[in-house]
């Protein structure tokens, strides 16, 4: 049995948790995620401004904090922090925790390959859209392949104490150590899966023990020092959830349920570079306090072709907000809209989505949402989004004026003129997989 | 007799792209037919509305007395262009517990 636990369930979740992770009971891999969709593209830019960056710089210094304990009790570390520089991200590592040896997986950042694989005849048309490519080439910012757990295996056969990759997936953190240990191949379709399932019920971190929870959720214990999750995984595929006793948080049946629903698509048909997993296979059973046992999963072969992470610059937003107080707090943030609106137009500026939403009223549940009908205070919150980058600008001036020209009673200024953002959208496209080779480098 | 959805399961939603995906997950085994029967795509649909412009597609987890539903084109674009407070869809999960639906039976006994 190993015990594989997850301490990040995306670039900014609790600093504390990996720590507390490796510290309060046992564990023999720390997985971390670090990379939601568009995260490539925010790293590709830092690293255009200074090419020593381009990964999770939150990455090396918590390596270096938890080093000690790494060293004594032989905890290997996983993780997709490397962005679009996992060899910087290495080197970085080495430099704050020297005596640590990482290996790093590379071949999945295909940003320079996009025109050879255009004349190979790949039309990368976007998945959700079925839109061909071509419009949006030249403001293409990242592209990377999604690697799967082999490759990270066979980074973890290096004997490395930190394996760092680029845009792996994220159930491939949890995968890859029960592939290296016990040695499962390609065609074990029904342990792959297995450890996929796996890896997607700890890859959101505590949203699997109690976190975001709606089953009793205010007597789900000890929410300030939640445990983070833990798969203790058998080599026949079965495996618990768990995590460290006298940790907050809760593991049961409902919990695991509501994060194997959690951004799921067709059930019988969850589709990663390792296999296709079969979430109507899956049996769960209380097991004891804050354990759940699961078994019985089935997958089957992995596809022929990878996934594209592209991410691309699609024009410029800009949200503003304004508070308006009881009497009639709805109707004046109405009125606060509808004047805008008026002299956006009045100024002829174009935008491709104006999107008026009032916090304490709609904003969550639209037509859905309980009436209220004499609300305290109404928050507007006007955002606009266009190609035209002066346009959006000059919307950002258009709300506190209100403040002195409109409905009365208006507050909630004090942040100033909202920032106009870019916007860097997504586009998923699938290439052959025997475009996308990978190869291990140790850094120590 | 007519109960809210809330009273016989929970819910989880998330994210991808501009699709938003609501888990429905009963509290007792017992239920699940009724849920089978009761919350149909179509019924999901109407109760969002306008908040949701593309279809609905439903899914079966019998396994995990769970249905999985897809909403496409229910996020304003999604991700990084939605200029919604809810981008992700975290609360549509929530706004599907108020849903009516006729149960045989009183769902506590």
């Amino acid at each position: 049995m190993i015990r594989i636990a997850n301490g990040q369930g995306f670039w900014g979740d609790w600093l504390e948790a990996p720590v507390r992770l490796v510290e309060q009971g046992p564990i023999d891999y720390l997985a971390l995620d670090y990379l939601a969709e568009i995260t490539m593209s925010i790293l590709q830019k830092q690293k255009e401004a200074d090419p020593k960056l381009g990964y999770a710089r939150d990455f090396p210094p918590l390596v270096a904090r938890i080093a000690p304990r790494l060293r004594e009790r032989g905890i290997k570390v996983i993780a997709n922090a490397g962005g679009v520089n996992p060899v910087a991200c290495a080197r970085e590592v080495v430099r704050l925790a020297p005596g640590l040896k990482v290996a790093v997986v590379l071949g999945d950042d295909v940003f320079g390959r996009l025109d050879a694989f255009l004349a190979k005849g790949y039309p990368m048309r976007d998945m959700d859209t079925g839109e061909p490519i071509a419009p949006i080439r030249g403001r293409i910012l990242s592209a990377n392949a999604y690697i799967g757990a082999f490759p990270l295996a066979e980074a973890l056969a290096t004997g490395a104490h930190v394996v760092i990759a680029g845009r792996s997936t994220d159930t491939a953190l949890t995968l890859a150590p029960m592939v290296h240990e016990f040695g499962w191949a390609e065609s074990d379709y029904d342990k792959l899966a297995a450890g996929t399932i796996a890896g997607h019920i700890i890859e959101c971190g505590a949203q699997c023990t109690g976190g975001n929870c709606q089953v009793d959720w205010q007597s789900i214990p000890g929410m300030a020092d939640i445990g983070y999750p833990i798969i203790e995984a058998q080599p026949d595929g079965s495996f618990h959830v768990t995590k460290h006793e006298g940790t907050g948080g809760r593991v049961s049946s409902d919990t695991v349920k509501e994060q194997l629903l959690y951004e799921l698509g067709d059930p019988k048909n969850y589709i990663t570079p390792d296999c296709i997993a079969d979430f109507t296979s899956i049996r769960l059973e209380d097991a004891g306090p804050d354990r759940v046992r699961v078994s019985g999963i089935e997958g089957g072969k992995r596809p022929p072709s990878l996934k594209l992470s592209i991410a691309y610059a699609n024009g410029w937003k800009a949200v503003g907000t304004l508070v308006y107080s009881w009497p009639q707090a709805i109707e004046k943030a109405r009125a606060a809209d509808r004047i805008v609106r008026q002299r956006l137009a009045d100024l002829g500026l174009a935008f491709d989505e104006i999107a008026t939403e009032f916090l304490g009223w709609n904003a969550c549940h639209g037509p859905v949402a309980p009436p209220n009908p004499d609300p305290p205070e109404i928050q507007v919150r006007i955002g606009v989004r266009g190609s035209d980058r002066k346009a959006v600008d000059r919307f950002t001036r258009e709300l506190i004026p209100l403040v002195l020209n409109g409905p009365p009673g208006a507050t909630g200024f004090g942040e100033g003129r909202p920032p106009v953002r870019e916007i860097v959208a997504y586009w998923s496209a699938l290439v052959p997989r025997e475009e996308i080779s990978t190869h291990v480098e140790v850094i120590e | 007799m007519k109960i809210r959805l809330g009273e016989i399961a929970h819910t989880r939603s998330g994210d991808k792209g501009d699709t938003c995906n609501i888990g429905v997950i009963v509290f007792d085994e017992r239920h699940y037919p009724a849920l089978v029967r009761e919350v149909t795509a179509e019924r999901v649909k109407g109760h969002f509305g306008e908040m949701v412009k593309g279809e609905v597609e439903r899914f079966e987890l019998p396994n995990l007395g769970a249905l999985n539903f897809l909403l496409h084109q229910a996020l304003g674009g999604g991700g990084t262009v939605s200029l919604r407070t809810d981008a992700q869809g975290k609360t549509f999960g929530a706004g599907l517990l108020s849903l009516e639906i006729e149960l045989p039976e009183p769902a506590h006994e």
